[in-house]
């Protein structure tokens, strides 16, 4: 970690005009950088991102539009080519849908249940978590208890009790994965905010007589920030894990959005027959999304963590 | 030491009310059973006595209290599908899940620490960034999508193992267990890999996280300047000093592998109480669905006192009787 690097080419918003060694947005992409694992991760993240949100667009049909789906072309292997022309580069499924077109759209809902869920959860947990260790006392008390019960329990569990009792729908979900997620928010930020509290600036701050909400989001809450964001690039695959999981047990998204987990959950019927790439395509692309944002995770934990500066 | 141990008892059963009664109520607001229990052709009246019979006619928290009353002689209600008492039908199938749980959490240990040692031990070289890179997958790898896989390559493709099932048990100690039998270990191979693949990643990156700070530390420098030879260095001085993270994780993982073996059951029909769950949930089984939680919870009580036992046998530092003092 400690070689002299050429200060790699960085496409980052560097919009300050300091010298480029200060620019910590600069010194921190270049730690992320090293590792070439990291940088493959964000290229794999950026084009399935891209992907999701053009679906329309790069999807060869519209596979919910039922005009555009041909029941004689179920089941068609992958890069067969239907009577009439058409050719179906990952096959079809039962419907005779073409599974590319499937897997672009329910990206699309795989990662927006995921983004959201995660954002939300940040929100919440972010209140709870400020809120704890700023009052202390009962506060404190009641929303580190009630988060210590339950991350206790296991998110799928309680993700599919809550489903079960709500039934399908993507708020639903939504609402079960934010849930499951809050507490590691609400903790992460509750240990880094009693950590930052015993600091000088926040001292200073207090000195200069700053109102209290200023020196806690002014001051309190942007030092608290590096390990959310850790946290937060981890748990967006978790989130997008669970809801494949739940979904293919039937808890989760009705069949009207369908994700990737709900493909995979479609697919599993026939693969006993040999018709394996109704399941495995979607899968492939499931874990391919996964991987990318954990491989991003991953070097974030290792720049942004100090106890590892040698 | 006993006061912490009954402030913790009652503490778990506060936690454990607590939970049953928000299932209670939470279970009770889906769907009503008796449309899925009786005959649609039945007129009103069977309706009414069929719902009567049920105790579904009382008001809500009256069905909880009776509820708990009965809870409390060890009768957690009958199964409106099996119609046999619901814990019975837990307890019948609770042997199946915890052997694929055990023997998966076994494999994870066995194979996960080691390997995060080592890629602890040489962050840099090529075997550390690929066990890292292997671990990264494991972790991304959603569990019920390798399930299939594992089907796809090994039952489809190759035909050399069962895909779904127990297969042949034998009685150990009055209990089924499948492990015993070739024929039963066939059946546990996969399901029982396909469970441990996520613990094991969380081991080896727990581990080698561990490790890479531990080797940092003065006392293992000191330990190599005295002249130990590495196998003392890391199997004494590294592996004490992060086991305990590496324990409380494998505590409280056993209890989660529990859970996520709700979905490898599922995919490998292996007949345990994750299936039982999905299926009552899907047939509307309140009573089961109710019993299973509370046998859950449960079990998870007693991992995580088990876990903070052995937390403070293995480090002196902890006193169990000062956790309420402050966090």
């Amino acid at each position: 970690m400690n070689t002299i690097h050429e200060a790699a080419p960085a496409p980052v918003d560097a919009q300050s005009a300091e010298p480029p060694v200060e620019s910590p947005w600069r010194r921190l992409w270049g730690e992320f950088a090293e590792s070439r694992l990291a940088l493959l991760g964000l290229g794999l993240l950026v084009v399935i991102v891209l992907v999701a949100l053009a679906a329309p667009l790069v999807s060869p049909q519209n596979p919910y539009d039922l005009a555009q789906l041909d029941v004689m072309d179920s089941k068609l292997p992958p890069g067969e080519v239907s009577p009439e022309g058409k050719r179906y580069w990952l096959g079809t499924d039962d419907q005779g849908r073409d599974m590319l077109s499937g897997i672009f759209y329910g990206l699309r809902i795989s990662l927006g249940v995921g983004v959201a869920s995660t954002v939300l959860a940040l929100a919440t947990g972010l209140v709870l978590g400020l809120a704890a260790a700023y009052f202390g006392g009962w506060v404190d008390a009641v929303i580190m208890r009630i988060a210590d019960i339950q991350l206790s329990f296991p998110a799928i569990l309680i993700a599919l009790v809550l489903l079960a009792v709500l039934g399908q729908g993507v708020d639903k979900v939504v609402i079960a994965l934010v849930t499951v997620q809050w507490a590691y928010y609400a903790r992460t930020v509750r240990s880094s905010a009693l950590v930052e509290r015993q600091k000088e600036y926040i001292e200073a701050a207090q000195v200069l007589a700053l109102p209290r909400r200023r020196i806690v989001f002014r001051h309190l809450l942007p030092n608290c920030l590096p390990p959310l964001i850790v946290v937060a690039t981890i748990q967006v695959a978790h989130a997008i894990n669970l809801e494949a999981a739940l979904s293919f047990l039937g808890l989760g998204l009705p069949i009207t959005e369908p994700s990737l987990g709900l493909l995979i959950s479609n697919g599993f019927q026939y693969l006993l027959s040999g018709k394996y790439w109704i399941s495995f395509y979607p899968g492939v692309a499931l874990l391919t999304t996964i991987v990318a944002i954990n491989l991003v995770a991953d070097q974030l934990r290792d720049i942004l963590n100090p106890r590892l500066k040698r | 030491m006993l006061a912490y141990a009954i402030r913790r008892l009652g503490q778990s059963l506060l936690v454990l009310l607590a939970m049953s009664f928000l299932v209670f109520i939470g279970v009770y607001a889906i769907g009503n059973p008796v449309e899925l229990l009786i005959n649609p052709q039945a007129d009103a009246v069977e309706r009414a006595r069929a719902t009567a019979a049920l105790g579904l006619d009382k008001p809500i928290l009256e069905q909880y209290a009776t509820f708990l009353a009965r809870a409390a002689h060890g009768d957690l209600g009958r199964s409106f599908v099996y119609n046999v008492p619901a814990i019975q039908l837990i307890l019948d199938k609770l042997p199946a899940t915890l052997e694929l749980a055990v023997v998966a959490m076994a494999a994870a240990i066995a194979i996960g620490i080691p390997l995060g040692l080592i890629a602890g031990l040489r962050p840099h070289s090529f075997i550390g960034r690929a066990i890292m890179a292997g671990s990264i997958l494991g972790f991304s790898l959603p569990t019920f999508w390798v399930g299939l896989v594992l089907i796809m390559v090994f039952s489809v493709h190759l035909g050399w193992l069962p895909s779904n099932g127990r297969g042949e048990t034998v009685l150990l100690l009055g209990v089924p267990v499948s492990f015993l039998t070739a024929d039963g270990l066939a059946h546990l191979a996969m399901p029982a890999l396909n469970l441990a693949l996520y613990k094991l990643s969380l081991l080896i990156r727990l581990t080698r996280a561990g490790t890479r700070e531990a080797v940092l530390q003065d006392y293992v420098k000191f330990a190599r300047a005295k002249g130990l030879g590495p196998g003392r260095v890391v199997g004494v001085h590294v592996l004490k000093n992060i086991l305990i993270p590496i324990v409380t994780v494998i505590g409280l993982e056993l209890g989660s592998v529990i859970a996520f073996a709700i979905i490898t059951e599922t995919i490998f029909a292996w007949p345990g109480s994750g299936k039982l769950l999905i299926d009552s949930i899907n047939q509307l089984d309140r009573p089961v669905i109710v019993a299973y939680l509370v046998v859950i919870v449960t079990i998870f009580i007693v991992i995580n006192f088990a876990v903070d036992l052995m937390y403070s046998l293995l480090d002196p530092r902890v006193r169990l009787g000062g956790a309420e003092a402050g966090d």
